[in-house]
């Protein structure tokens, strides 16, 4: 298998065995094989794009093709102890109520994103005068997925405004995990662990 | 396939049939009995019987599935998907598909004669639903001594019968794959049968199902029927790219009534071969059967129908399927969602409308694959 995405490989360490996981954004699955075989996980996916589901499905996994705005309301309270919304936060209509909806579902939530106040970001605008395109934001801001930017202090504003629990958090600095000490301005990822 | 472990038992090979004795109990009250079953299988089971696989077939289907067609010499009608190599594989797994009831491929129909007269049953045939033809399947399951279904699969209408099973059998199913296919049939769905129904009774030759005795059958009727099915089942933009406005055999229109056109002469084509293998009165009878299939009305809701199953879902829509559209899935994927079943949908892109379902599509052998490994990893 090859190597999970760092977020991903952080989350897998962290979820416990046997749990009911809801991967949401589950792309082709690598982060359930990886639940399911090393976890025993009882894991189930969401996923928008048609061959990615397709691949997931092919790995044996359950998946079903639908979008994380309008879906996750066809899915029960408390059915699962763990959603998690991996680099697909900044690319939904609403990210508050897609964080609502997985915590009414779950028991806690695993959120990942790039964080776009990292310094990179922060110099490409200020000196460029350009939407930055990194390694960690490929896209141009015409092309890209990514159309709610959010930055590590705006996340933290957004659960203090909503009340909602911070049970872990880890910043990422390329694959090796890095200081909580102005995340904001150094880490290029962020993983949140919430509870409601 | 020479090296398969080949059993001696007689219920077991291709072309088979069966007599039981019923009688199966059906959704209208009335009883069938004795009833035949013509079936096929392939491949052996093994000694826990854990590898057992039923394909469902549609509306004009047959048991055939994965063998050549005794009166077409057409190979088997899902060989894609069914056979050496393929996800449904004799190799690894017992296959069964059966001919359903009320068809004419060998199980019990309105065209079999009746026991009790000795004459065809015609219109005096029991009226069915989709339940009953899958409570017909189960009384062959116990004949074969097969407990349980590692797998039921089917498209179309094989696809209702593949999610009817576990609503009526929650023990019996380990997983379902349903493809193209829908929990109800719509308005639209009812209305195209019904144009379909009244061509063949307004044949004269139909003569309120009575005309097995004189082979003045209805085929005029049934040609009609099926054309206008026949439409369902391809996309527009699957029919504009295969006949367009194309005339057919000539440079230009003739001003008259003629085939003049490609997809004319396409549709009749259809029609008439169709009439030589199929019967019109059991066209009457899936189509009614087709129509009063809504597994919400029968069990009050769809997440309660599969409230007491534990098995595992694949749902797979075409993107230009209009006769069952993507959304029809949908909504059965919701339902199994609120109920916590282990479900699995994808949407395939195809430019071959509903017919999707029986024709070249990778993806949906990787998925259906996938799917049928899955639940032994």
């Amino acid at each position: 298998m090859s190597a999970l995405r760092p977020d991903l490989a952080l989350i897998a360490r962290t979820v416990r065995p046997g749990a009911r996981v809801l991967d949401v954004g589950c792309g082709d699955g690598a982060l359930m094989a990886e639940l399911r075989d090393r976890a025993q996980a009882d894991a189930r996916g969401l996923e928008i794009d048609a061959s990615n589901v397709a691949a997931a499905v092919g790995r044996g996994l359950s998946v079903v093709q639908g979008d994380a705005d309008t879906d996750l309301t066809y899915y029960p309270d408390a059915s699962f102890d763990y959603a998690i919304l991996s680099q697909t936060l900044q690319t939904t209509r609403r990210p508050d109520l897609v964080v609502e909806e997985l915590l009414r579902i779950a028991t806690q939530a695993f959120v990942s994103f790039p964080n776009f106040a990292h310094w990179r970001g922060r110099l490409s605008l200020m000196w460029g005068g350009r939407m930055p395109v990194t390694r960690l934001l490929p896209d141009t801001w015409y092309d890209t997925l990514n159309i709610h930017h959010v930055t590590v202090d705006d996340f933290r504003a957004l659960v203090k405004e909503r009340g909602w629990h911070i049970d872990g958090q880890w910043f990422l600095k390329g694959d090796r995990e890095t200081t909580h000490a102005n995340a904001n301005l150094f880490a290029e990822h962020a993983v949140f662990l919430l509870r409601r | 396939m020479a090296s398969l472990p080949r059993s001696d038992d007689s219920r077991f090979g291709l072309r088979r049939q069966v007599r039981l004795a019923g009688p199966i109990a059906l959704s209208s009250g009335a009883s069938l009995g004795p009833v035949d079953i013509a079936y096929e299988t392939y491949g052996a089971m093994n000694a826990d019987k854990s590898n057992v696989i039923l394909i469902c077939h549609a509306l004009t289907g047959d048991q055939y599935v994965a063998s050549d067609h005794p009166v077409t010499g057409k190979p088997g009608w899902w060989w894609r998907l069914v056979g050496q190599g393929k996800p449904v594989d004799p190799a690894r797994h017992f296959i069964i598909c059966s001919n359903v009831i009320g068809s004419c491929m060998g199980s019990s129909g309105p065209a079999s004669v009746d026991p009790a007269t000795g004459e065809p049953h015609a219109m005096r045939f029991p009226v069915l639903t989709i339940a009953d033809m899958v409570r017909a399947q189960a009384a062959l399951l116990d004949h074969l001594g097969v407990e349980r279904l590692s797998a039921v699969i089917g498209g179309s209408m094989g696809g209702m019968q593949a999610l009817t099973w576990p609503t009526l059998f929650p023990d019996r199913v380990e997983s379902c794959v349903v493809i193209a296919s829908t929990a109800r049939h719509s308005a639209q769905n009812i209305a195209f049968h019904e144009v379909g129904r009244q061509a063949i009774m307004a044949d004269p030759n139909w003569r309120g199902g009575d005309y097995y005795a004189d082979g003045m059958v209805p085929s005029a009727g049934l040609a009609v029927a099926r054309m206008a099915a026949h439409i369902t089942y391809l996309s527009e933009a699957g029919l504009t790219e295969k006949f367009g406005r194309r005339l057919q055999g000539r440079d230009a229109k003739t001003f008259g009534f003629d085939a003049d056109f490609q997809v004319e002469s396409y549709l009749r084509h259809q029609g008439l071969s169709f009439v030589d293998r199929f019967d019109a009165n059991s066209y009457l009878y899936i189509t009614r059967a087709m129509d009063y299939y809504d597994i919400a009305e029968d069990h009050g809701s769809l997440a309660r129908a599969f409230a007491a199953t534990r098995a595992r879902f694949c749902l797979v829509s075409f993107d230009t399927d209009w006769l069952y559209p993507t959304a029809e899935s949908r909504a059965i994927v919701h339902a199994l969602n609120a109920g916590g079943a282990q479900a699995s949908f994808v949407e395939l892109s195809s430019p071959f409308g509903h017919d999707a379902f029986l024709l070249e599509c990778p993806e949906l052998n990787r998925v259906v694959d996938g799917f049928l490994r899955g639940g032994r990893a």
